[in-house]
């Protein structure tokens, strides 16, 4: 059937199934096999059959930047005459010797817990969508959602070095100066950020319509 | 199934849906995975035009008025938000630096820049300009990727980290980019895809 608006079923009829192929950017539909969109110019694919690829491979790339990340100074402070260098995991130590609990957790959560998150999560996208059964879709569907949207905001520990560097520059009494893990940081949330795009969120609907027939049978 | 102008594909999770006219103040929402498919709203492009027009006039002035300013003693250090991106431009951070400035200039305005060239005519009852549905299809692809409102909590976080070293203080830059991220979100519940697309499709008309 064709849907009237209101949420009501997990089995509705797919642009796919209807022999049509649907533009992600636009929304408008073409016959099959039509390879670009005529409204928005936009490249058509009804299901990626490469898409999976390009997943685990921004996934590996992302991983291979989060480990220098960790391991070098992302902020190098300097003063009178004193030299510390803060790794991530160390600045958040920092705030929280300061007292300042709050930002410490956000900060631990943007840039430990929501990258390594990440990995984990994708992972298990990757493969359980290619084997098609024993999941409960509607939970890698939240997890999916999750993982989009949230990725962005690892962010936020490069934008603090940004400032401080921008900030604190008294020449003889304290400087900031970037560390390199502040590139390979950036470098790994750009990264994992295109491997969660890479995905087609189409093809974990593809279970629940599958899930959804076999638990009527 | 043939292809036309009502059948409307939902972009996450393909069912397909037929939309003739949408409602004034409704939402239509995927049958399945529950997107906002159409909104009914006939001035949503005007808001939208007006909300983007708004920020990008912001914009001007966060780029180069003083966002922060750090005074320690007789030492005073001020920032704006250009001097931020420009942090990095020294040595092996030069690539870093050019990454912030896209994240949290460049594509904050090319978006703006995008979505006011392709619905400004509209807005006004003109027919579009050229390359208005290129334009639109890069205002969507950008926005995962402009970063404004991350930027936003890094400051907050680097004034706690800052709160104990000297006396900060904020300035206009400061304030008209918070707006700007209060606009820019304000913006996007304006914006469905399907409705943007045929109000789009009309004016070629």
């Amino acid at each position: 059937m064709v849907g009237s608006g209101h949420r009501e079923t997990l089995n509705a009829l797919t642009a796919r199934e209807a022999g049509l192929v649907g533009c992600r950017h636009c929304t408008r539909v073409w016959p099959m096999g039509t390879e670009v969109c005529a409204r928005c110019g936009g490249s058509l694919e009804s299901r990626s059959p490469t898409a999976l690829q390009r997943v685990w491979a921004w996934w590996i790339v992302g991983l291979l930047f989060y480990i220098p990340a960790n391991l070098y100074p992302m902020l190098i402070t300097r003063t009178v005459g004193r030299d510390s260098e803060d790794t991530i995991v160390g600045g958040v130590i920092t705030l929280a010797h300061h007292g300042a609990y709050g930002v410490a957790a956000i900060v631990f959560f943007a840039s430990v817990m929501i990258p390594v998150g990440k990995f984990v999560a994708i992972a298990y996208l990757a493969l359980a969508v290619r084997k098609s059964h024993g999941h409960r879709p509607q939970r890698l569907l939240i997890l999916f959602e999750v993982v989009e949207w949230i990725g962005r905001w690892s962010m936020i520990d490069v934008f603090v070095v940004a400032i401080l560097v921008a900030l604190v520059q008294f020449n003889l009494l304290a400087t900031i100066n970037p560390g390199i893990a502040a590139v390979t940081f950036a470098l790994s949330v750009v990264f994992t950020m295109l491997s969660a795009m890479s995905f087609d969120s189409r093809r974990i609907w593809d279970e629940v319509e599958i899930l959804a027939v076999e638990d009527r049978k | 199934m043939e292809p036309s102008d009502t059948l409307v594909c939902c972009p996450i999770c393909d069912a397909l849906h037929e939309v003739d006219t949408v409602e004034d103040g409704t939402r239509l929402r995927c049958v399945r995975c529950g997107t906002v498919i159409a909104v009914g709203r006939p001035e949503a492009i005007l808001r939208i035009v007006v909300l983007a027009s708004t920020a990008l006039i912001l914009m001007s002035i966060v780029v180069f008025y003083p966002f922060l300013e750090l005074r320690n003693g007789v030492f005073t250090s001020r920032a704006s938000v250009f001097e931020t991106v420009m942090s990095f431009s020294e040595g092996v951070m030069a690539p870093l630096s050019i990454a912030v400035a896209f994240f949290v200039i460049v594509l904050p305005v090319a978006r703006l820049g995008t979505l006011i060239w392709a619905l400004a005519p509209l807005s006004i009852g003109r027919a579009p300009l050229p390359g208005a549905a290129f334009a639109l299809r890069w205002a969507e692809i950008m926005k995962p990727w402009a970063m404004a409102e991350i930027f936003m909590v890094g400051v907050a976080v680097a004034l706690v980290k800052l709160a104990d070293l000297a006396t900060l203080s904020m300035g206009p830059a400061f304030w008209s980019f918070a707006s700007i991220v209060f606009i820019t979100a304000l913006k996007d519940t304006q914006m469905s895809k399907h409705s943007i697309w045929s109000a789009l499709d009309t004016a070629k008309r």
